[in-house]
């Protein structure tokens, strides 16, 4: 480090200032710095917009249009189509070589595990009452991380342990384990796969095109999210089993593509027998009552919920009864998939010739009352029969 | 010295009040012997003023609860001076008199005998939050408290279960403070979901005292207070069929109906718009107009 001190000794400065040189010198040598390729490579300046009076506009508007006409349009085309409510969905991460790339900082995959992260937290966040497992393509074998289950943290927790990678990555072998895994769920649920898929290439033990048809004779819809480049046979895996690939092209849209998969896909009705489930919704535990839970097989004070059949304690819902295999629920979680079942109807967007003639608008946005002197774009709804800002 | 930086200055205490007050004439008028609506107001205006007070940079906004609509009645950060509550009152007035005339329009609400629209005036006060959020990194904390006494309109349930989630994820709170005969279970639900403080004070004639104890505080302070705890929320679903609260029932897989006794079909599958009418047990005929297969 160069020594700067204020009150500037001379003799320190001069020499502070020729260690800088070279150190300068070295660094051109060496490559340049993560800092400096922000700059150099990748120009971090060209994505600053401006608006009318030459301020910096601090968030990009076209971005954030263009995301919500991308939402709309999915809501429009899926407003009255069925779900799959209840789903079973495996993440297959892809651990082989080509995850330690460094095209995304520091590596591909823990990237890949921080947006699984997020994803597992969101989709326990829109369906409760599905699972997911995780299994991992490393030295080209598939293993299975963590089985099927409801809890965000086990997962997390089991991934963020095992983050190392090298050896080849067997898209086929995944497809196999995760079929045999499938088998065993109830005939109501809907079998998903979501695939990372890092690697340029597979190494498979046979035929792969056997594997795809027995997963669509199974039933299992399998979606890729691949981190390098469009392959034939994933994007022909997604097609005869229908699901859907997208390949990423930097961190924020690698985002966008994997959350996407959160909300419940369209389903296809044969898919999933209709069934009626047995569930049950447990009551909250009084505050000072002390008991054994049935999940850590300990003491706990106070809150928990007790299985109406066999009146275990457990310790969170949604969750299944250890004792008695009871689905447990509570209504908030039935709840928050009516969501998906009852969408709201989509604004429409009022055009500009209307904004143009002040007098047609009235004053204040309906939702927030900010001015709508300067509207930027407005939205009118028919059941609300007014007006609505964008953001 | 260089002078102070203005995020100094908006400490962790400056909060953003959203109240909602139920203006439900049906209400107030079933009520009347007990307590009438001019003594509520006076409790809540002596209470927004003592918000008011408590830092100078408090924010307060009503909505008023109507049967047929919601509206903004009053915000203390619009003005050039900071007004007192009281300035409420001639806006209340005025939305009152409209609510009431797009009553004798249409009769039929569909929201349940006298219930007010409680799911509006959330959606609002979340708006109007949001707004808030996104005028920069420097704000105050929001929070939402809910004055109502109005029975729940079952209608309107999956419209607030939707606003409490939202306002879960955005990590509003919100409170309640019932002053009806019954208890609400919708927000006992929103109180715990989103963690705020539910009460149904016994004695209506100190209700400016529950306020002022129980939800005059800020967000950070909460955490060295001992507020009153959720008791007895209780999650029960009731059944489609019968409208009793069932603790185990069975579940339509396509559609999520509860049903208390297991039965051939699912009678609320076949009134969605293309959805195929659910039997049980049977894999389902393909029907070219409800499933579509996405690629």
């Amino acid at each position: 480090m160069m020594n700067r001190d204020i009150n500037g000794e001379g003799r320190k400065l001069n020499r502070g200032e020729e260690e800088e040189e070279e150190d300068e010198d070295e660094e051109s040598g060496r490559g340049r710095d993560a800092w400096e390729r922000a700059y150099a490579d990748e120009r971090s300046w060209e994505s600053l917009q401006e608006d009318e009076s030459g301020l910096l506009r601090p968030i990009d508007n076209k971005a954030l249009h263009h995301a919500q006409y991308r939402r709309r349009l999915r809501t429009a085309t899926t407003a009255g189509i069925q779900k799959g409510l209840i789903r079973y969905l495996y993440i297959v991460i892809d651990l082989s070589r080509a995850a330690g790339e460094m095209d995304y900082k520091p590596s591909r995959m823990v990237v890949v595990a921080r947006q699984v992260e997020a994803f597992i937290r969101e989709f326990f966040d829109q369906n409760p009452l599905s699972q997911i497992g995780l299994v991992t393509l490393k030295d080209g074998v598939a293993q299975c991380l963590t089985d099927l289950g409801g809890s965000p943290e086990s997962h997390i927790k089991a991934l963020m342990g095992k983050l190392e990678c090298s050896g080849d990555s067997s898209l086929q072998n995944g497809l196999d384990l995760v079929h045999d895994l499938l088998n065993q769920i109830p005939s109501y649920g809907h079998r998903e796969v979501l695939i990372l898929y890092s690697a340029l290439s597979t190494c498979d033990p046979g035929d792969i095109m056997e594997t795809i048809q027995k997963c669509k004779g199974a039933k299992i819809r399998c979606s890729i999210v691949g981190l390098s480049a469009e392959l034939y046979i994933c994007k022909y895996l997604c097609q005869e089993t229908g699901g859907l690939y997208s390949v990423a092209l930097d961190e924020p849209h690698l985002k966008e593509l994997v959350l996407e998969h959160a909300p419940p896909p369209p389903a296809i009705a044969e898919f999933a027998i209709a069934n009626l489930i047995k569930m049950g919704f447990p009551q909250r535990a009084a505050e000072g009552v002390i008991s054994i839970c049935s999940c850590h097989k300990e003491a706990k004070f106070g809150g928990g919920y007790t299985c109406p059949r066999c009146k275990a304690r457990v310790c969170e819902l949604p969750t299944e009864c250890r004792i008695c295999g009871l689905t447990l629920v509570s209504s908030p979680h039935l709840a928050r998939s009516y969501h998906h079942l009852f969408p709201i109807t989509p604004f429409d967007d009022v055009s500009p010739s209307i904004t143009n003639i002040p007098q047609k608008l009235p004053k204040s946005c309906f939702g927030c009352q900010q001015s709508l002197l300067n509207p930027g774009s407005l939205f009118f709804s028919t059941e609300i029969a007014n007006f609505q800002k964008l953001d | 010295m260089s002078p102070p930086v203005p995020s100094k200055i908006l400490t962790d205490d400056v909060s953003l009040l959203m109240v909602l007050i139920d203006s439900n004439p049906h209400f107030w008028s079933s009520i009347k012997p007990h307590f009438s609506f001019s003594k509520f107001l006076s409790h809540v205006l002596a209470f927004l003023n003592s918000i008011l007070l408590l830092n100078q940079l408090n924010q307060v906004v009503v909505i008023a609860t109507g049967i047929n609509s919601c509206g903004y009645v009053f915000d203390s950060s619009s003005g050039s001076v900071s007004q007192r509550a009281e300035s409420l009152l001639p806006k209340l007035e005025e939305f009152a008199e409209n609510d009431e005339s797009l009553s004798e329009r249409d009769d039929d609400s569909g929201n349940g005998v006298g219930s007010s629209l409680l799911s509006g005036s959330l959606s609002m006060a979340l708006c109007y939050i949001q707004r808030v959020f996104r005028s920069g990194p420097l704000h105050p904390q929001p929070r939402i408290i809910c004055l109502h006494g109005s029975p729940d309109g079952p209608g309107q349930y999956v419209a607030i279960m939707n606003s409490i989630f939202s306002a879960q994820r955005s990590m509003v709170p919100i409170d309640s403070c019932v002053i009806g005969i019954q208890h609400s279970a919708f927000l006992q639900q929103a109180s715990y979901i989103t963690g705020g403080v539910y009460l149904k004070p016994q004695q209506l004639d100190g209700l400016f005292q529950y306020l002022a104890t129980v939800f005059a505080t800020d967000l950070h302070s909460r955490n060295f207070l001992q507020l009153p705890k959720p008791v007895g929320v209780d999650f029960r679903a009731s059944c489609f069929c019968h409208k009793n609260t069932i603790d185990m029932g069975f579940i339509c897989s396509v559609c999520l109906s509860i049903f208390c006794k297991h039965q051939k079909k699912c009678s609320t599958c076949g009134m969605l718009p293309n959805v195929c009418r659910s039997i049980f047990g049977q894999a389902q005929t393909r029907d070219p107009s409800a499933s579509q297969q996405r690629k």
